[in-house]
């Protein structure tokens, strides 16, 4: 433990405070533990996120997908401890596990740390050399009268590293890497590239100090068709191409079938169904889950296969009883009314769902489709 | 049958600011201004349904509001029900912008947060609906709230604004929109603010009233496969900077397109499915820029970017929408376009392949 100490090579290991212990090379990257978020708001509490517990593993794509208000949004602040100063921590754990960078150093740094419990410095460094966030307004998350190479210096300096032609040099690289041309967009203004080069600048920035981790709030919404294909072609190509693991946080289910390893539902703030992405759309069994894949029309889908869930979101002030779900599930029953479920395995443990009636619900909807178009 | 809404060779200018420093200031005839809409010619009949798609700054914002009498043509003619809206007067004016309603994108900007839901329909009916007394006016709010699936209506007539969710402001803006017993609405993005799981519910409300009221519908989306959905019996247009390059039966333009750009498009677009979305076929574009509007490219303004591009013509020649109908016999220009069944594509190389008669069998499939 001292050893690993001494050794670690970032400053951000030595004056951390948070409970470490030395973990096996396959830890997850970000194991969540019972996190649970809440807004202080005139009304009430807003619970944005109740008992939320996933992992995410090295080199992994996780999909965070969920309607508005769903609480995906504050799950993804929370992790960069970025939330407003009106909500609350109330309870949970954020365990971060730091790979070996891949230098053969077997003992650097390797080891466990709490992101709710890092405090000043620490925590500075954990943002963006250990867990970088793309924000969902792509022009908002730049200083508007500073060029692109200078939001790149800023970030460099504030966590010393390269400058100058170094650095100059690294950003090419980048660059190159999510297919922009560096010479024009080093000495650009902001508002002098298009809603897609600002994206794909934002990942640049986000990848500058190899962060393990890379949160991406709707890296596509907003965009236009050709736009997104460009974005998600470049998520593909920066995965196959560098370590890192990333969670993105969307509502377009179709994003999450193209570039997802595994997807979590959320709903009014809590995990309802995960699992690996082909089970997540070929097996759903979340009646939620399988309500949003059939609420999305898709340029294949016959016009009577496309059905909306009935209701609305709940009010995260006042949630129902019981399920939170059950005031808008066909399938809902007396024990939904009352118990929440939480979410454990279901046919094996790799794939976690939050229902009471989950062995059926599939068979049960299905059928109750067909009846309604015949 | 005279259509419901014609649109001739309709083209919407917009001046640019010249920055300080440009030359030209004195003397000089070139104002600089942007074709927002470019010679778009197409007809809606009544109880039509049409989706127009494009990506933003392609103009299908602004033909909805010309349609919709909130920007005037800089040329062209817009007719509704035959007559030339620039001829209207007082009473044929107000039928006309009575008869065309348009549903905006942003339900929590569109509706006054100050009024009631019941103020927000009461206000047109007390101007346009001659009957008056206070509580057939409640009565009559009461029932557009049913009609667009607000119920208990009793519930909602009461609520401002800020008390409702984002797909129930656009139910009362729809309902606001239906107070004046139009017979011709202009949604745009109508369902984008509006949560995924409600979308379709929202849609099926639209088309119930379309079917129950003999509504026709002009959505302006940029989201094709809803597109596909909403105008299933209907048609979709494609715009591409200013142009319309592609007007079919929704189905056969999504199954079979004949524009480059539109199969750009549906081959960009991912699908909630991994096995589909991970081995779809991405056709590349030539360039990802897309040109400024103050500076078009020659010929097909798509050529610079085109997977398909023949040199020729397709950099010389604008390409005219040209429709087409079994056999490829051709009819040009705004007479042709609107008829029920027919497809029509703007480019060079598809209408060569068309007039050849190649893609006959496709079409056909489609059907």
């Amino acid at each position: 433990m001292n050893q690993q100490l001494n050794e670690a090579p970032q400053g951000w290991v030595q004056h951390t405070a948070a409970p470490r212990t030395a973990v096996p090379n396959h830890a997850p990257t970000l194991s969540v533990k019972g996190l649970t978020i809440s807004y202080q708001a005139k009304r009430g509490a807003v619970q944005a996120v109740r008992n939320v517990s996933f992992e995410v593993q090295r080199g992994e794509a996780l999909a965070l997908i969920g309607e508005s208000g769903s609480g995906k949004t504050t799950m993804g602040l929370g992790m960069v401890r970025l939330l407003p100063s009106t909500a609350t921590v109330s309870q949970g754990q954020l365990l971060y596990s730091r790979h070996n960078a891949g230098n053969g150093s077997v003992t650097g740094g390797a080891g466990e740390i709490d992101v709710l419990q890092l405090k000043g410095r620490d925590l500075r460094q954990f943002r963006w050399k250990e867990c970088a966030m793309v924000f969902q307004a792509a022009l908002n998350a730049f200083n508007p009268v500073l060029r692109i190479s200078d939001q790149f210096g800023d970030t460099a300096r504030a966590h010393g590293y390269l400058q100058g032609k170094d650095l100059a040099e690294r950003a090419r690289q980048l660059f190159e890497l999510v297919r922009l041309d560096s010479e024009r967009v080093w000495r650009a203004y902001p508002h002098e590239l298009s809603g897609g080069m600002r994206q794909r600048v934002l990942i640049a920035l986000g990848l500058l100090l190899e962060p393990q981790l890379l949160i991406l709030d709707e890296p596509t919404t907003a965009l236009d068709i050709l736009t997104q294909r460009n974005i998600m072609d470049v998520l593909k190509e920066l995965r196959q191409r560098l370590d890192f693991s990333l969670i993105f946080i969307s509502h377009d289910l179709s994003l999450a079938a193209e570039l997802a390893d595994r997807v979590a539902t959320m709903y009014a703030g809590k995990l309802v169904e995960l699992s690996d992405v082909y089970t997540t759309f070929k097996n759903p069994v979340h009646p939620y889950t399988i309500g949003l894949i059939n609420a999305v029309p898709t340029l294949t889908a016959h016009k009577d296969h496309v059905a909306s869930i009935p209701g609305s979101p709940p009010d995260l002030i006042d949630l129902p009883e019981g399920c939170k779900f059950h005031p808008r599930c066909p399938l809902a029953t007396e024990r939904c009314r009352e118990e929440e479920p939480e979410l454990v395995p279901s046919t094996d443990d790799t794939h976690w769902v939050a229902c009471w009636n989950w062995e059926s619900a599939r068979a049960q909807l299905n059928a109750g489709q067909k009846g309604a178009s015949a | 049958m005279t259509a419901l809404i014609r649109l001739e060779h309709v083209t919407r200018r917009f001046q640019v600011k010249r920055r300080p420093g440009t030359p030209g200031v004195l003397g000089t005839p070139s104002v600089p201004f942007i074709k927002a809409v470019d010679d778009v010619s197409l007809e809606i009949q009544e109880g039509e349904i049409l989706c127009v798609v494009g990506e933003s700054g392609c103009g299908k914002t602004t033909t909805g509001k010309m349609i919709a009498g909130l920007l005037k043509p800089s040329q062209g003619k817009i007719f509704y029900q035959g007559e030339d809206i620039t001829t209207l007067k007082d009473e044929s004016w107000k039928r006309y912008r009575l008869g065309v309603q348009m549903i905006h994108q942003d339900p929590y900007a569109s509706l006054n947060p100050t009024h009631s839901v019941y103020r927000t329909l009461a206000a047109p009916l007390k101007r346009h609906w001659p009957v008056g007394s206070e509580s057939a006016i409640r009565s009559r709010a009461r029932e557009l709230l049913e009609m667009v699936d607000l119920t208990p209506a009793s519930d909602f007539l009461d609520k401002y604004p800020h008390q409702l969710s984002g797909g129930q402001r656009q139910r009362v803006a729809v309902a606001r929109s239906l107070t004046v017993n139009p017979s011709f609405i202009v949604a745009d993005e109508a369902v984008s603010m509006v949560d995924v799981s409600i979308r379709i519910s929202l849609l099926n409300t639209l088309l119930r009233l379309k079917k129950e009221m003999g509504l026709a519908v002009l959505f302006i989306t940029h989201d094709l496969a809803l597109a596909k959905y909403f105008a299933w019996e209907g048609r979709i247009g494609v715009m591409y900077l200013g142009r319309l390059v592609e007007l079919a039966p929704a189905r056969q333009l999504v199954e079979a397109p004949q524009h480059p750009y539109t199969k750009v498009l549906l081959s960009a677009i991912p699908e909630a499915d991994p096995d589909v979305t991970r081995t779809k076929e991405h056709i590349q574009l030539r360039s990802m820029d897309v040109p400024s509007l103050l500076r078009l490219p020659s010929g097909c303004a798509f050529h610079p970017r085109c997977p398909f591009f023949e040199g020729g013509d397709c950099e010389t020649v604008v390409p005219q929408l040209t429709s087409f109908r079994d056999g490829g016999a051709e009819y040009s220009g705004a007479e042709g376009l609107g008829t029920a069944y027919s497809s029509a594509v703007a480019c060079h190389p598809a209408q060569r392949r068309r007039q050849a008669g190649l893609v006959n069998e496709t079409a056909a499939e489609a059907d």
